[in-house]
């Protein structure tokens, strides 16, 4: 068990709690750039998946984990994303300008989008949104000279300071500007998460009426939380259609942000690190049941395999572990710290007392 | 001079009057508590002055400004902070996080500064931090200063919710019930600490509280109130003996008991 001995207020501030912490991530890095020389091609192109799902991930955690918000309608912003990305790449936008314009487009709409689901709450905020998310597969039916519709789109070669990217010459490129993507993401995230607004979104999400007594403005906290969510879930969006190589209206239907909602449960829900766990898994899950049925069941493909284990795993996480693979190491390690003295229900959540009664 | 004034203010649920014509001033610097039975309407006043609530009729003031006019979030901005019955805290941040969303109204530093954390954004928090650090020693909540709220006692969620509202130094401080479900030695630790807010940080407190012997320790005014009206209005001692009072806790027979029991005793 480590103590932190803390001597300036820029100890609760910093990034890393302290050199181990720093040295653990650091670590981390490297190997994530050393990761094209250790891995063969197609392993490098699930890592890239890996990484363009966590980006998906981050966005929507930003809406749900953190301000508490839940949302099915991500799969839209998704698309938007994409389709906003590729169109500015064909009419000569250059790529570096493209993607984030892309993301910036996509959040000004999410904010929009928020201003009407400012009302709804759980459950009826995810079915609002869930519409959003099949009406986006007819939009982009409708908006055939734009979008090309049911016959979609193939985007061109992205090029960067003259350096053509494509997905199958250069994978090793196409992995290291998906990581720059996620470096620059993950940093946004984690100072918000240590600046006022950061901590205005879960207040939001613990408390209404108590963020409102602190002086927080409700609606505007949500429209920032949405345009903020759908921007990074659009630049998600955007690389991955780019990755997929060509995209239709198909590509971004609505069990995408099923997944995406799934993905941040599992993984563990308000940690970071839950998006890129549930990416991990999201990514990895069809390789390796295909792997197994191709050993256990002789090749025989089991139609509907993938969504039955993925609804399985969903329900065992509810069930058995809400705070997701996350929070079950967050258990482990203070286990073994504290090592013999943990006690069992250290984590249990207590039930909260008396829930000031409804003033509207 | 009044800080706040509540002037004639009426609120009614349906059929039901929660706050019937009241009118009452608090003073600058002073510590003010609102006593009353069960359902008399004194939330329902800490909800009007929060904005969580519309008056029909009435106006309600704060150092001469309108707070009719302002909506919920804005309140906070004039000075006026509050703690809940219920508890009211971020559940899933530590003790550190909750009390710097009290700094809330101090913030400054818009969206895209924050994203890149600029160094205005460092010294800012440093500014943040440096408040609720302050909050913290006056407290004594040092040993729970990085713990999750949903794992805190009972007891220690109250001091936090004081101190949240601490943190973002108001000048006037409402306590819904500081005392309930503390022990005896927790309730004389929130006498001392109402009494050092007052005295060394020279915030007015208005507050409810069922504890009389707390209120005669602290209060320098006490309003009764029942079924939404005023009682009465004075000193605590003049409150207590208040033949109003009396009744509304007690009902009606206990005045003819004490009647009659001071008559057998002459």
């Amino acid at each position: 068990m480590r103590f932190h001995f803390k001597t300036s207020y820029d100890d609760d501030i910093r990034l890393f709690i302290d050199g181990w912490k720093f040295s653990l991530y650091a670590a981390l890095l490297v190997f994530m750039l050393a990761l094209p020389w250790l891995i063969d091609d197609f392993y490098l192109g699930e890592a890239n998946n890996v990484l363009i799902w966590s980006v998906c991930g981050l966005g929507l955690m930003l809406l749900t984990g953190q301000t508490g918000q839940a949302s099915l309608g991500h799969s839209a912003f998704m698309a938007l994303g994409c389709y906003s990305c590729v169109i500015m790449m064909e009419s000569g936008v250059p790529f570096i300008i493209a993607l984030p314009m892309a993301g910036v487009i996509t959040g000004c709409f999410g904010a929009l989008i928020a201003i009407p689901a400012l009302k709804l709450h759980g459950v009826y905020l995810a079915i609002a949104t869930l519409a959003l998310a099949i009406l986006a597969d007819d939009i982009i039916v409708l908006l055939e000279p734009w979008t090309g519709g049911v016959a979609g789109k193939v985007p061109p070669d992205i090029e960067v300071f003259g350096l053509t990217i494509n997905r199958w010459g250069n994978p090793t490129e196409w992995y290291y500007m998906t990581l720059i993507v996620v470096l620059v993401c993950t940093l946004f995230y984690r100072n918000l998460l240590r600046a006022p607004l950061g901590r205005s979104f879960a207040a939001v999400r613990d408390s209404e009426i108590s963020a409102q007594a602190m002086g927080v403005n409700i609606a505007r906290t949500k429209t920032i939380a949405f345009g903020l969510s759908c921007a990074i879930t659009g630049l998600g969006g955007a690389l991955m259609g780019l990755f997929a190589g060509a995209f239709n209206n198909e590509t971004f239907n609505f069990l995408l942000s099923i997944q995406l909602l799934m993905m941040i449960v599992v993984g563990g829900l308000g940690f970071i690190h839950g998006a890129f766990l549930g990416a991990i898994v999201i990514a990895f899950l069809p390789q390796f049941l295909s792997i197994v049925s191709d050993t256990m069941g002789h090749g025989v493909a089991i139609p509907g395999l993938e969504s039955a284990v993925f609804g399985v795993i969903l329900i065992v996480f509810i069930l058995f572990e809400p705070m997701g693979l996350y929070g079950r190491w967050l258990k482990i390690r203070t286990f073994l710290e504290l090592f013999p003295f943990a006690r069992k229900d250290m984590f249990k959540r207590q039930k909260s007392y008396l829930k000031t009664e409804r003033l509207r | 001079m009044s800080l706040l004034e509540i002037e004639g203010v009426t609120l009614k649920f349906g059929g039901v009057t929660a706050v019937n014509n009241l009118t009452m001033n608090v003073n600058e610097a002073e510590v003010f508590a609102l006593v009353g039975p069960n359902g008399a309407g004194k939330s329902t006043v800490f909800n009007l002055i929060s904005r969580f609530y519309t008056p029909v009729s009435g106006s309600i003031k704060f150092d001469g400004v309108d707070l009719l006019k302002l909506a919920p979030h804005e309140v906070p901005s004039l000075g006026i902070a509050r703690t809940f019955q219920n508890i009211e805290l971020f559940h899933q941040a530590t003790v550190l996080q909750n009390l710097l969303v009290g700094r809330h109204r101090h913030r400054q530093s818009s969206l895209l500064p924050q994203l890149l954390h600029l160094p205005s954004v460092r010294a800012e928090e440093r500014a943040h931090r440096e408040a609720v650090e302050q909050v913290i020693d006056f407290l004594d909540l040092q040993p729970y200063r990085d713990k999750m709220i949903a794992g805190l006692p009972y007891g220690v969620r109250k001091v936090v919710e004081l101190g949240r509202a601490l943190a973002s130094k108001p000048r006037l401080l409402l306590l819904d019930e500081p005392a309930s479900g503390l022990s005896v030695e927790e309730t004389q630790n929130m006498r001392w600490w109402i009494d050092d807010i007052r005295r060394q940080m020279g915030i007015t407190v208005l507050m409810v509280e069922h504890d009389m012997g707390l209120v005669g320790k602290v209060s320098d005014r006490v309003l009764a109130l029942a079924d939404g009206a005023k009682l009465a209005e004075g000193t605590p001692p003049e409150v207590q003996s208040h033949p109003a009072v009396i009744e509304a806790y007690l009902g009606t027979s206990a005045i003819s008991k004490t009647a009659d029991a001071k008559g057998a005793r002459v």
